[in-house]
């Protein structure tokens, strides 16, 4: 049985859908990414799935109980980092351990062990005196995850952990991540960052409150059928880019530099290229000389975008391309 | 127990590093007793008073002597005849003018009594009770003490009066009106701080984390509340300590016995600034509920005015305020030395408001963001 079974699960605000028919399944131990824009959904989906938010429709059983029916025993088995820093600034940071200890009613007898290790493993111990306020973005996001973790929860949600933190916390972040799963614990993560998704082991993509697609992040890429070349086009860029965006096997083109990203679907992208652009002779052709053709593995990102590409064209409404993070 | 204690340690460190509130909750009793104090005490004591003696005898200056002892007469001055008695309080030099008629001494040696005359400045309805009223003890603690007198001398000691008892040091209004500011300033900081203690989780993005684990909203509420209850009995002792150094405010009752019943008292308006917070989407908004919830505090609770004077709808808006038992049970321990049979009514009320806002809290906080 999933850890985590949500069945259509919708939401609204008023008029608006924040969250439209979502469902996932999480397998135990495994690293679910939640992946979408500002205002995709991720949060409020989220919070259904930990009880403090109740679906408009749908349900979700979540560690075994349903998260409408019985929030408060879903609760008592999960951890959660909120989005928004969540801990206490006028106290220090063993005090917000402790809180949090006491809080989840971590045993007395386990308690003062529990507290050494979790401020050991975090790195925390030098700082247990220090006001949390004082903290820098990564140390307080170190210490969130001590807190949401202090009483060894079999499932951990992570909303937008490393929003605002340096690359180098990022990748230590990253690290107690697959540590923690390693040792058998199943984590929900949100983000948009696409690094970050390819380190997860499944994905489920959400844009406008839809689920777009869910799958390891090699199947989500492959599924898109994507084919990109880098190459180079003199020195008409903007009328290469303009002939072939006007193609309809043309997915995408970006300006890199001196050279044209180019991503189609379906078809090999530098013989599209090649034909778009051919020689003089070509079909509609220009005559720019396409040179220095560089093959390019799709991304988690590339198949991102062209997936919302493919929502637009399906609902018809040109939703604008997503900017590149 | 576990998640209601870390909720009371954690508000109770909050609280301790938040050094301004801390001293608000010292300083705002210890302002307003003072201002409420002093005001009441200086305005109705030390009345400026001129005397009209035409008697000019031991016995006329004996009964001045006596008006100038209770310390509400300031005798400013002696006038010679009535225009100057009316040209001083006309000027305001003066609020009160006594006259003794010419035979006042011999009337009372005859035994046939005498008559002295009280003129009042009326423009100020807080003098003229109390001038009158004062004045009026003091003729009749002076009649009894002639009489006493009389009869012992008589012989006839098997009636006895104690003139004492008619002497009612009470009509000093600062001595009712501390221990009612006891429970207006309980009321006011108790209800402001805990109706901010959640709109401040709120505000900061801490009450989602709050609201995510397996705490009950009756563990939260209560743990909130306890830590205040602390700081509802350091204001309520600073008051009395104070009260008495100050302003003489007398405990005829049981100290114990009040501490004991204020518990009820307190925790009910923490309960209520609970309720409030549930309504409050920010600390402002809070904030300005509890003053909304003030004024009819000082009116209809029996503080500013008498509760029996008011109209019956009045008096049961006010019977659901727990300032209304409080001032009671207050007012009786201090003043009136009541015992804990005679304040069971009181009791009982305050402890069911008590739960219905506790339940109420519970009821209306809910764990959930949407
Ligand atoms: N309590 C609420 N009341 C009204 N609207 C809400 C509420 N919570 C979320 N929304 C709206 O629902 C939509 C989805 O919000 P949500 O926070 O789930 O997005 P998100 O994917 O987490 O975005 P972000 O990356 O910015 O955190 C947004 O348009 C948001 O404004
Ligand atoms: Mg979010």
């Amino acid at each position: 049985m999933p850890v985590i079974d949500a069945q259509h699960l919708s939401r609204r605000f008023g008029d608006l859908v924040a969250v439209r028919d979502v469902s996932m399944q999480v397998e135990h131990g495994e690293i679910f990414g939640v992946l979408g824009a500002n205002g995709a959904g991720k949060s409020t989906t989220l919070r259904m799935l930990v009880g403090i938010v109740t679906p408009t429709s749908g349900s979700a059983t979540v560690v075994g109980h349903d998260v409408v029916a019985d929030p408060e025993a879903v609760k008592r088995r999960i951890g959660y980092m909120t989005q928004r820093f969540s801990l206490y600034d006028d106290l220090t940071v063993f005090e917000n351990l402790e809180f949090y200890a006491g809080l989840y009613g971590v045993p007395r007898a386990r308690k003062r062990a529990r507290l050494a290790e979790v401020l050991e493993l975090r790195g925390l111990d030098p700082r247990r005196r220090q006001l949390t306020g004082t903290l820098s973005g990564g140390w307080k996001q170190r210490l969130a995850l001590a807190c949401a973790t202090i009483h060894e929860p079999p499932l951990l949600f992570l909303d937008e952990p490393t929003a605002g933190v340096d690359p180098v916390s990022r990748r230590s972040f990253w690290e107690s991540i697959h540590d923690l799963s390693a040792q058998g614990t199943t984590i929900v993560v949100t983000t948009h960052y696409m690094d970050e998704a390819e380190r997860c082991h499944r994905l489920a993509f959400i844009f406008r409150g839809s689920v777009l697609d869910t799958g390891t992040p090699q199947e989500v890429v492959d599924r898109r059928g994507l084919s990109i070349v880098e190459v180079h086009v003199g020195e008409r860029t903007h009328d290469a880019a303009r002939v072939l965006r006007a193609d309809p096997r043309v997915d995408e083109v970006a300006p890199f530099g001196p050279r044209l990203r180019v991503a189609t679907l379906d078809e090999d992208a530098e013989t599209v290229t090649r034909e778009v652009l051919g020689g003089v002779d070509g079909p509609g052709g220009l005559g720019i000389a396409v040179t220095d053709v560089r093959h390019v593995a799709p991304d988690v990102e590339d198949a991102f975008i062209a997936m919302v590409h493919e929502d637009a064209r399906l609902h018809d409404e040109g939703a604008p391309p997503e900017p590149r993070a | 127990m576990s998640r209601l204690l870390a909720i009371a340690i954690k508000e109770m460190r909050q609280v301790r590093r938040d050094r301004m509130t801390l001293a608000m909750m010292i300083a705002i009793p210890l302002m307003q007793l003072l201002l409420f104090g002093y005001a009441i005490n200086t305005d109705v004591r030390h009345i400026p008073t001129v005397v009209l003696d035409h008697d000019r005898s031991a016995a006329s200056r004996d009964l001045v002597a006596r008006m100038r002892a209770t310390g509400f007469y300031d005798i400013v001055g002696a006038v010679r005849d009535y225009a100057e008695v009316t040209r001083a309080i006309r000027g305001g030099d003066a609020h009160v003018g006594l006259v003794i008629p010419p035979r006042f001494s011999a009337d009372i040696a005859r035994g046939v009594g005498s008559t002295a005359q009280i003129i009042v400045d009326g423009s100020d309805p807080l003098i003229v009770s109390n001038a009158l009223s004062t004045a009026v003890a003091i003729a009749e603690v002076r009649s009894t003490e002639l009489r006493v007198a009389r009869l012992g001398r008589a012989g006839r000691d098997a009636v006895r009066v104690d003139p004492d008892i008619l002497y009612n040091p009470e009509l000093r209004s600062a001595v009712f009106i501390v221990p009612g500011l006891i429970g207006v300033l309980l009321t006011m900081t108790m209800v402001m701080f805990t109706s901010m203690a959640i709109a401040r989780e709120r505000e900061r993005g801490t009450l989602e984390a709050l609201i995510v684990s397996p705490i009950r909203s009756v563990e939260l509420m209560v743990g909130k509340i306890v830590p205040y209850i602390v700081i509802g009995y350091v204001q309520m002792t600073v008051i009395l300590v104070v009260g008495a150094l100050v302003f003489d405010v007398p405990i005829r009752g049981s100290i114990t016995l009040l501490y004991l019943l204020s518990f009820i008292f307190i925790a009910a308006n923490l309960a209520l600034g609970l309720v409030f917070s549930t309504f409050s989407k920010t600390q402002q908004q809070a904030m300005q509920l509890t003053f909304f919830f003030l004024l009819p505090n000082i009116l209809l609770s029996g503080f500013m005015f008498p509760f029996d004077g008011m109209p019956r709808l009045a008096q049961w808006l006010g019977l659901a305020l727990p300032l209304t038992h409080f001032l009671r049970i207050v007012r009786g321990i201090t003043l009136a030395g009541a015992s804990t049979g005679e304040l069971i009514g009181q009791l009982v009320w305050l402890t069911s408001i008590l739960g219905a806002f506790i339940l109420l809290a519970s009821l209306r906080f809910r764990k959930k963001l949407g």
